[in-house]
């Protein structure tokens, strides 16, 4: 069997970073448009942790840890805005926020 | 071949009482198994009787009898419910979401259960010793909210859906606190030569040895309120009584788990109280000295040890007592025959088990290393940190005999502006007296 | 008495200290499997819960990985904050608005083929980068101390001996980013101030 070195790691975080980038792009729920920002996020943050153990020391951990902080942040605004948009227009949908438009 | 089992179990059971590591330390898989199957039959049979005890201690604040059909003094009571539990139809609502219904009790079981893998029974007697013990231990126990807020969800029900907000609205806040006053604790474990604080639950138990103090009684008052803020918060952590508004039953109906019935709402309730014995364990584990006995610096020496060590036969026989006193309470009337029998019966396993406990601390009085003293030692572990737990399992129930229910925003108060403070101005000081000592 | 078998049990019991993490590869393909089905489940899913169920199975695995690379801190950080603290958040905030809705609507937005072509052009580029660039990593993985893990961690965030760490100051900032974000959020939610 193959031994898993960092390009391995590197693969899964790339497979989860895209998915990420696929909801962002793609859906209308701004529910899941927040939880694919989060899965964005854990692909980084795997890979800073997937280097911090090929380079043998702690930089990649702690830069990780300042993005789960940055990703608590901002689940706690973005659902902060979440919730006043829906108490204005009664809808979650990303395309039907469209008052600046015309 | 029976003989080579003859020569072999002795060897592999002394080698495992010999090590001083955990099953997950020494990489023994078996070992690990083995204990995670005790582990599971324990907290079982200890939430079993833990619905008796509930029960009978209730009724008994309220001048009430209890169960008493159901075996002598009711004590078949929990598998007679059990078994009614299991045998009930299994109503899923048709409204329900099918799929998350089924999976949110599992969610909380599998996060009451999972933390029990880094609890120090003793300084081996643990599935493994995590370097991170305590971290995990409060976020797989925090997972339980997520089983929680989805049951709500899931009954597509208003009652379950406004407990479930409750619930998850209060665990989440009192998380906060939680935390803060564990972290206190931490701060205390740096105090020995090397400085190096851990957040093991074996080293935590370590560093109180090596300080020779429960961290209770640290920095007196320090230690007490950060407990007391803990021990607070651990009773809103579980939704117990008098923090119980996620499950009110007289404003709604039961809260989150209003739609479940049968064997679901069991998994329900083994999960709470499993989450019960889990957080009080980490309180033991953080402040009253996990497996260490009482007066460890005061009362030391083999005669003391050996006078603390027949402890658990006491108790059992003390227990033995209690059983067969209740035999002869008894009315004499031919009704109770068989329920006689019974609790004589009951009471002569709990005698046969202070006997055997009475034998092994006599015979593992010595302290070289032979089965018997190993055994000993291992037993004065398990039996004192059992013993604190099993003090704060009464507390829940004194609570909950005792306290009116708190309403939410008084209960919001006091997460967010009396406790949280407090423990951010434990922690600052701990952490200040700490410099000042070191 | 069987002393040949004797010692074969004892070294049996023994030998198994200090191995190597069993099957190691199955672990890791089992894991990153795990958090890419579910991950995927979280942008397909109709409903929301049902994506936030799918994203704590991920949030789970990834930490699962962050143990096999030796980061203990960081996959207990991942369970508390992540699994524990935001997710519940998002399921709150789910319940809170009507997503009776939302699970008769369409899914995707009216641009959802330019996306889905983006995103595997994204995804095309990190493949051809990785075959390209293999060459750059090195075969072994370092192993790093994991017992010392969090004292190491906190010595970078903290300091040592007086002096502070490289990230201290960074620290500080990030906690002023969580005060404002607290703030923010209430502000923004709260109707009467």
């Amino acid at each position: 069997m193959v031994p898993i070195t960092t390009i391995h790691y590197l693969v899964v975080a790339a497979a989860l970073f895209v998915l990420g980038v696929i909801g962002v792009l793609t859906r209308r729920n701004v529910v899941v448009i927040l939880m694919s920002i989060e899965l964005i996020l854990n692909a980084v943050n795997l890979n800073l942790v997937a280097f911090s153990r090929m380079w043998g020391n702690l930089h990649g951990q702690v830069f990780s840890i300042f993005i789960t902080v940055d990703a608590a942040a901002e689940a706690a605004a973005g659902l902060g805005i979440l919730i006043a948009f829906f108490r204005n227009k009664e809808t979650v949908n990303v395309d039907e926020i469209d008052l600046l438009k015309w | 071949m029976p003989n080579m089992i003859a020569i072999w179990m002795p060897n592999f059971i002394m080698s495992y009482l010999g090590s001083t590591v955990t099953p997950g330390e020494a990489g023994s898989q078996f070992w690990a198994l083995i204990y995670v199957l005790i582990i599971f039959a324990g907290v079982s049979v200890a939430v079993m009787s833990m619905n008796w005890l509930e029960r009978k201690a209730l009724a008994h604040f309220q001048i009430r009898l209890g169960p008493m059909r159901v075996g002598p003094h009711g004590l078949l009571q929990p598998i007679a419910d059990a078994l009614k539990l299991m045998l009930k139809e299994d109503i899923i609502p048709s409204e329900a979401d099918q799929f998350v219904f089924w999976v949110a009790p599992l969610i909380g079981l599998l996060a009451a259960f999972t933390v029990y893998t880094v609890i120090p029974f003793g300084p081996s007697q643990a599935v493994s010793d995590m370097n991170i013990g305590i971290l995990f231990m409060l976020g797989v126990s925090s997972l339980g909210v997520l089983g929680v807020v989805v049951a709500g969800w899931a009954s597509n029900s208003h009652y379950p859906l406004i407990g479930a907000l409750r619930s998850s609205a209060q665990m989440v806040s009192y998380e906060v606190a939680m935390g803060l006053a564990v972290v206190s604790a931490i701060l205390m474990t740096s105090l020995n030569e090397k400085g190096t604080g851990t957040l093991s639950m074996i080293g935590i138990v370590r560093a109180q040895e090596q300080q020779g103090i429960w961290f209770i009684f640290k920095f007196f008052p320090l230690g007490l309120i950060a407990f007391i803020v803990f021990a607070i918060a651990m009773i809103a952590e579980t939704n117990r009584a008098p923090f119980d508004m996620a499950e009110a039953e007289s404003e709604l109906t039961a809260g989150y788990h209003t739609e479940y019935s049968g064997l679901r709402w069991s998994l329900f309730m083994l999960a709470e109280y499993a989450a019960m014995i889990a957080v009080s364990s980490i309180a033991v584990t953080l402040w009253l000295g996990g497996w260490m006995r009482p007066f460890v610096r005061l009362l030391h020496g083999p005669s003391w040890d050996f006078i603390f060590s027949l402890f658990p036969g006491l108790t059992f026989l003390g227990l033995a007592a209690i059983a067969f006193v209740g035999v002869l309470r008894m009315p004499a009337h031919s009704f109770f025959k068989i329920q006689k029998i019974g609790l004589e019966a009951f009471g002569g396993l709990l005698g046969f088990i202070a006997l055997m406990l009475l034998v092994i601390a006599i015979a593992g009085r010595s302290q070289d290393p032979s089965i018997g003293s190993r055994l000993n030692e291992s037993i004065g572990y398990i039996y004192w940190f059992l013993l604190k737990v099993a003090v704060f399992m009464y507390l829940f129930i004194w609570y909950r005999a005792t306290w009116p229910r708190y309403r939410f925003d008084q209960l919001m108060r006091v997460g967010w502006k009396v406790l949280l403070p407090i423990s951010l101005a434990v922690l600052i000081v701990t952490a200040i007296v700490g410099v000042l000592v070191a | 008495m069987n002393p040949a078998m004797n010692s074969a049990l004892n070294s049996g019991l023994n030998s198994t200290a200090g191995m190597a993490p069993v099957a190691t590869p199955y672990f890791f393909y089992g894991l990153a499997a795990l958090a890419v089905v579910s991950g995927f489940l979280v942008i397909t899913r109709r409903n929301v819960v049902h994506s936030a169920l799918a994203l704590i199975v991920t949030l789970l695995s990834v930490a699962g990985l962050y143990l096999m690379l030796y980061a203990p801190f960081v996959a207990g950080v991942q369970i508390i904050v992540y699994a524990g603290g935001i997710m519940v958040l998002f399921l709150f905030v789910i319940m809170l608005v009507n997503i009776e809705r939302s699970v008769k609507e369409r899914r995707f937005n009216s641009m959802w083929p330019v996306g889905l072509s983006a995103a595997g052009a994204l995804f095309t580029l990190f493949v051809f980068a990785f075959a390209k660039g293999r060459a750059l990593f090195p075969d072994r993985m370092m192993s790093l101390p994991e017992s010392s893990n969090t004292q190491q961690i906190a010595t970078m965030l903290y300091g040592d001996a007086g002096k502070i760490g490289p990230y201290t100051f960074a620290f500080e900032i990030a906690s002023l980013l969580l005060l404002v974000a607290i703030l923010g959020a209430v502000i923004m939610t709260k109707k009467k101030i």
